[in-house]
């Protein structure tokens, strides 16, 4: 076991540094640069940027830009934000706390309800409440989130005035009733697609396990199917939705990228985004790498999960 | 623009109140709005009460006024840190930190514009409770053109020679040579606190940058990243205000979010980018808020390179200008909100040339203008002349829809007299990178303010010599080159008195409308809107930001 957690990490390692030079890559190879949005501020000229440049050392070659990068990365410095000349890590935590609260909160309502329509959908299969579960993921997954996000927006803030229209607290208010008003919609936003992708795998996997010859067993010698349910069934069904969850992670990040934007939610999606029309290289590199490690990470701790709760599975 | 929207530019404790009605008057450079009112204005509250919560669509990250910076930084800028004097809406220089404004007429500059002397406001603390001294001031000008700073600015700062401190409350410099901008380079000069910054090894990442310590109205609290900048009332304030308990300043990335957050209240006013023109009609209507059209001094133009052969030809360039249908672009495009223009020069300038020559929209004297310069059409039916044909690419950034329906409406009406032009645009990094400053484009369609801040020169834009991609150093990016401009640019700049000033900068505009190295289209004008009660807004077009005078805000008692 040891040895192959070892194993795995080894190659994370390895997917990493190829991660980083290609990201280094596109990022650099992508024209202009992050001065170019500086060439029209009044009295600028174009030998004070290239004095800038220097300084910041941009105009050196690519390969030694990059080689400077990871050998300070290695010694724990990531480098610093060409906005606010603060150090990576730095600006990445100040943000991470944010996505946190509206990922985590997404993700237990849409595993909540995604798990809970799943089953009853494969239960009551072909009844009307599995038809409606059905239709209603299908449109929830074609809605673009930013659209589905005005239109929430639209309702519940202008017209019903229920809920806040964005930001993530009450400046100079920050109770915890404040935080949780704030949160209602954003997370039900960002939860509202992945009710509907939990709830479809749940379904499936629950229906596998259904027709299995053990449930027919468990029904046969008398069981409530109340109790085959719970014992039998759903233990066994959420088994595949353990892998799932850690393939999950990444798109939570990238859907929170348009539901920040929209909800004024200041976290890492939209920092991401700020970064990117900045070019400000440091930050999307620490947030590339960043996001690296998380889905490298919640995919080796799903396999390790799986294999812990499943005693078929042996990991060598 | 109507009268309804009553503008609180003026409350009766401002020293310049009176002044400037007077100006408004005089030079007859009416603001739309500001003498609309017809009811008197409650006092500013006696201590700083309430606050303001001011959107921005970009986040301010740069809070060391002198590093390479974006518009909305200048927000925080202007709140923190006092210049030597500020320039007023109209145009005219206010003391702050100084405690006058030097000119040739007081004898702070001397008569050949060659040595100048600034006296300062004596007892003025920064907000850690140190004194502000002449010290601070020579710190600032030495900061900005130190060769390992990052420094937005050097142009101007670069010709200062000479610092010497005279005493606390008194500095004199030499220029290189009489520059007469340099006034206005200073009035946007945050000086910087000297003992705060002086022991930084590395000022580039200097911990002030993050936690700025001015002179201004407001102090420094706190900045949550990605989400808002807090500041407090600086009580100790030698100047008019703060009434302001607290500005906040709420950067919210999506302009539909930022205006529904302004209909719903979660922000009082709303800064850089504003509303979009689209819902102005909405905005104006709506209960409990204020909504202006402010003119900005930005202008549209379509500019041409005059090194390519397509647009040597004088006749060329006004037969474009006939065959561009500006009414139609503001009114179809920009919802009638910006105004046609004729010239470089803002409306508001005491600067700007009211006699140019109308611009007039006529297809057929566009075609008569190519057929006598004898560009005779060809087979496909575009016009050539000596092997030149007349077609040519033109470009702006990609994603800015409304200059894209501009652009392809241009296409249609140059087609009608032969003229072919293709629409070639590119991501902003790119566009504004090379492609821009090294003069590759054939024609752009862009938006400049041609100023330097309130100061008429536009030596960066027009002088030969500030040709890039023939080794000057400047945005001369049209390659315009008129030896008589060159000449009046460098009389505009030695002289100090701007009665005597404007003779050349008249002539300019009017060689520039006759000559047509660019097109001007219209000066921008934007949609503000704010809560009503809130009071001190002042639109000046000569700063980039609103909340140029946050000081002096405050909600009007109900």
């Amino acid at each position: 076991m040891t040895r192959y957690i070892l194993n795995r990490l080894g190659q994370s390692l390895v997917l990493l540094v190829l991660v980083s030079m290609i990201g280094f890559a596109v990022l650099n190879l992508a024209p202009g640069g992050p001065l170019s949005q500086f060439a029209l501020t009044p009295g600028m000229t174009q030998a004070d940027l290239d004095r800038i440049s220097a300084q910041m050392g941009l105009d050196r070659p690519l390969v030694v830009q990059y080689a400077d990068w990871f050998w300070r990365l290695l010694r724990g410095d990531w480098g610093r934000s060409f906005r606010d000349s603060r150090p990576v890590l730095d600006v990445i935590g100040g943000h991470f706390g944010a996505t946190l609260l509206l990922m985590g909160t997404a993700t237990v309502i849409s595993v909540t309800i995604g798990t809970w329509v799943g089953i009853k959908g494969a239960t009551k299969r072909y009844s009307i409440f599995d038809y409606a579960a059905t239709v209603g993921a299908m449109v929830a997954l074609s809605i673009p989130t930013f659209w589905f996000g005005l239109v929430a927006i639209y309702i519940f803030s202008l017209k019903l005035g229920w809920l806040p229209a964005g930001n993530m607290y009450t400046i100079g208010n920050g109770s915890f009733l404040d935080y949780a008003i704030h949160l209602i919609m954003p997370a039900m936003v960002l939860a509202l697609v992945d009710v509907a992708v939990w709830s479809r795998y749940m379904r499936t996997a629950t229906l596998d396990v259904i027709n299995q010859d053990f449930v027919r067993t468990a029904r046969a010698k008398g069981m409530t199917p109340r109790r085959v349910l719970m014992k039998h069934v759903v233990g066994n069904a959420l088994l595949p939705m353990i892998t799932l969850a850690g393939l999950q992670v990444p798109t939570l990040l990238g859907g929170a990228l348009v539901t920040e934007t929209v909800f004024t939610w200041p976290g890492m999606g939209r920092l991401f985004l700020d970064s990117l029309g900045y070019q400000d290289y440091p930050v999307v590199m620490g947030l590339l790498m960043f996001s690296a490690i998380l889905v490298l990470l919640s995919n080796l701790a799903a396999d390790l999960l799986t294999a812990f709760v499943d005693p078929r599975i042996r990991l060598t | 623009m109507s009268d309804k929207h009553r503008n609180a530019i003026l409350h009766p404790n401002r020293r310049q109140a009176l002044a400037m009605m007077g100006m408004v008057g005089a030079t007859g450079l009416v603001m739309p709005g500001i003498l609309g009112r017809d009811k008197a204005y409650a006092a500013p509250p006696s201590a700083p009460k309430g606050q303001v919560i001011i959107g921005f669509s970009q986040e301010p990250t740069v809070f060391n006024p002198h590093m390479l910076h974006i518009e909305v930084d200048e927000g925080i800028h202007f709140s923190v840190f006092d210049p030597l004097f500020n320039v007023d809406p109209e145009g005219k220089f206010t003391p702050a930190l100084a405690v006058e404004v030097p000119t040739v007429e007081n004898g702070g500059i001397s008569a050949d514009g060659l040595n100048w002397k600034v006296k300062l406001r004596d007892g003025v603390k920064w907000h850690d409770g140190k004194p502000f001294t002449a010290d601070d001031v020579k710190f600032t000008l030495d900061l900005v053109v130190d060769k390992d700073f990052r420094s937005a600015r050097r142009a101007g700062h670069d010709q200062v020679r000479d610092i010497k401190v005279v005493s606390p409350t008194e500095i004199t410099w030499r220029m290189e040579k009489p520059y007469a901008p340099y006034a206005s380079i200073l009035a946007a000069t945050f000086i910087v606190p000297k003992h705060i910054l002086e022991p930084e090894k590395d000022r580039n990442t200097a911990l002030f940058n993050n936690a700025p310590v001015g002179t201004g109205p407001f102090k420094w609290v706190e900045r949550v990243a990605g989400d808002h900048i807090e500041l407090a009332a600086n009580t100790d304030y030698y100047g008019d205000g703060p009434y302001l308990e607290r500005v906040i300043y709420k950067y919210i990335p999506d302009l539909t979010v930022l205006y529904t957050q302004f209909k719903t209240g979660d922000i009082d006013v709303t800064g850089l980018q504003w509303i979009t023109p689209d819902h102005y009609d909405e905005a104006k209507a709506l209960e409990g808020k204020e909504v202006q059209v402010v003119p900005g001094a930005t202008v549209e133009s379509v500019t041409f390179n005059m090194e390519k052969p397509q647009f040597k030809d004088p006749a060329v360039r006004q037969a474009l200008y006939y065959a561009l249908d500006k009414t139609t672009i503001i009114d179809a495009l920009y919802y009638g909100l910006p105004a046609p223009t004729e010239t470089y020069m803002p409306q508001q300038s005491f600067y700007f040339n009211t006699d140019l020559p109308k611009h007039e929209f006529d297809i057929e004297k566009a075609k008569k203008l190519l057929d006598d310069a004898g560009w005779k059409p060809g087979e496909d039916g575009i016009r050539a002349k000596d092997g030149v044909r007349l077609s040519f690419t033109n470009s702006t950034t990609a994603g800015n829809h409304i200059r894209e329906q501009v652009q392809q409406f241009m296409q249609q009406s140059f087609k009608d007299i032969g003229v072919e032009m293709t629409i070639s645009n590119l991501p902003p990094a790119v566009m504004w990178g090379e492609y821009w400053m090294q003069s590759k484009f054939d024609s752009v369609v862009v938006g400049i303010n041609f100023l330097t801040g309130a100061d008429p020169d536009s030596s960066d834009y027009f002088l030969s010599t500030s040709i890039n991609a023939k080794g000057g150093a400047g945005q001369n990016t049209s390659q315009y080159s008129s030896p008589e401009v060159d000449k009046l640019l460098g009389e505009g700049g030695r002289v100090f008195v701007p009665e005597e000033r404007k003779k050349a900068y008249l002539k300019i505009q009017e060689i520039i409308r006759n000559d047509l190295p660019l097109l001007p289209i219209f000066q921008y004008a934007t949609v503000r809107g704010r809560k009503k009660g809130m009071t001190g807004f002042a639109p000046n077009v000569n700063n980039r930001i609103d909340s140029w005078n946050v000081g002096t805000w405050y909600w009007e008692q109900a």
